[in-house]
């Protein structure tokens, strides 16, 4: 599913990422995790298709499409409501039954009753939550999360356990996070980049 | 027909993201008009309509800067470019529907700036509005290509019109020639020349403007 040898990146004189080797199986979930700067990021960005690596190779056996990303930033426009966000996202990426499927990711993430709102108006975990269902919109088969954790409260976070246990195994993770003790027990492939 | 749907979807983002927050068309409205009272006053007594038509098309290209510049604010503030980017659709589809939005805030300007300068200085001819037009697809084109470049870098507000003015340079000289020519044919020719040939670069060469 994805496999990389010798990974690295350099931005200018720059190196952020050096000889990582990888080896994703359908089904895993794979935990990432490493200090500030250690290039866990750059990893995934990589992996997501978002950069390209200076050194070594990667093969990602997934059609871009099939991908979900989760970035630092939510990826979501401030001025349009979550409804709309989610619209457009739908739409390019042609999700089947998109109106029912917007509905039922944004009913499973506490946000159906805000669905209208701006989100310049909610609060950081809101928008995370919403960045989540973005994510999880086109039922990707590879799913790249850079700290999918962060911002949420207790309950957003059991949200999002709940949902990662229902993954692994028919679907390919990729996850950094600062807390891996949190998902250590669903993780089958372990990278700590130094 | 998928690539039109895409076009469609991210146009219709685009446009309601102006509606919503009134960043572009506001200031490019005021700008355009206070430069024409600013013109108005510069301009000696029974100046010659020619130094009128110049500043015409200054005015029209500073305007566009003002939109080009906005162009991809929100993708940059919430790094939304990269949600963009990864989406299945063709990645010219990003650019397109960006360059159509800021044709349609930069006609809605030129619908009220026209009449404007029509009413401050000599009048305007047919042959001058059809200019605009064609000046405005490339215009929108170039601009919204540089734009997307600009935006990766940190000297973006320098970046854009440093790339974008040079460039602007065979705009002006079709605007200008066809607004003051007896036969203004051959300059209209030259601006769907230039709209063409700058389309279709532009629309080739930005899957490789926007990955990193």
């Amino acid at each position: 599913m994805l496999t990389a040898r010798k990974l690295g990146k350099r931005y200018g004189d720059k190196r952020v990422l050096r000889g990582v080797d990888l080896d994703v199986a359908l089904g895993d979930l794979a935990l990432v995790t490493g200090p500030n700067g250690s290039g866990k990021t750059t990893l995934l960005r990589i992996c997501a298709g978002l950069a390209l690596p200076t050194e070594g190779e990667i093969a990602v056996d997934v059609p871009r499409a099939r991908v979900g990303y989760l970035a630092h930033e939510p990826l979501v426009y401030r001025e349009l409501t979550a409804f709309e966000n989610l619209d457009l996202y739908g739409r390019l990426y042609r999700v089947p039954e998109r109106r029912e499927r917007i509905g039922m990711l944004l009913e499973r993430f506490g946000l159906w009753e805000v669905r209208h709102d701006r989100v310049a108006s909610y609060s950081r975990g809101m928008t995370q939550r919403l960045a989540l269902c973005r994510v999880l919109l086109h039922d990707p088969q590879l799913l790249v999360l850079d700290e999918p954790f962060t911002a949420l409260d207790e309950a957003g976070a059991a949200l999002l356990d709940a949902q990662l246990a229902e993954l692994v195994g028919d679907r390919t993770l990729l996850v950094s996070t600062h807390d891996p003790d949190r998902i250590a027990s669903l993780a089958t492939v372990r990278l700590a980049l130094a | 027909m998928n690539y039109a749907y895409d076009v469609g979807a991210l146009a219709r983002k685009d446009l309601l993201l102006e509606l919503r927050a009134r960043d572009t068309l506001p200031a490019m409205l005021l700008f355009v008009v206070a430069t024409f009272v600013v013109f108005h006053f510069a301009l000696p007594a029974h100046s010659s309509q020619l130094a009128a038509s110049g500043l015409l098309w200054v005015a029209i290209i500073f305007t566009a800067l003002l939109g080009l510049g906005r162009a991809f604010v929100p993708e940059r503030e919430q790094r939304t470019l990269d949600g963009l980017v990864l989406a299945p659709c063709d990645r010219s589809a990003i650019w397109l529907a960006k360059a159509i939005a800021t044709f349609a805030f930069l006609a809605a300007a030129e619908v009220v700036a026209l009449p404007v300068f029509a009413l401050f200085f000599h009048g305007l001819h047919p042959a001058t509005v059809g200019a605009v037009a064609l000046a405005d697809v490339g215009i929108c084109a170039v601009g919204t290509f540089l734009g997307a470049m600009a935006v990766a870098t940190r000297a973006r507000d320098l970046l854009l019109p440093l790339l974008f003015l040079p460039l602007a340079i065979p705009v002006v000289v079709g605007g200008v020639g066809a607004s003051v020519a007896g036969s203004p044919g051959r300059y209209l020719a030259f601006l769907a020349l230039y709209d063409a040939v700058f389309g279709l670069l532009c629309w080739a060469a930005f899957e490789y403007v926007v990955t990193e």
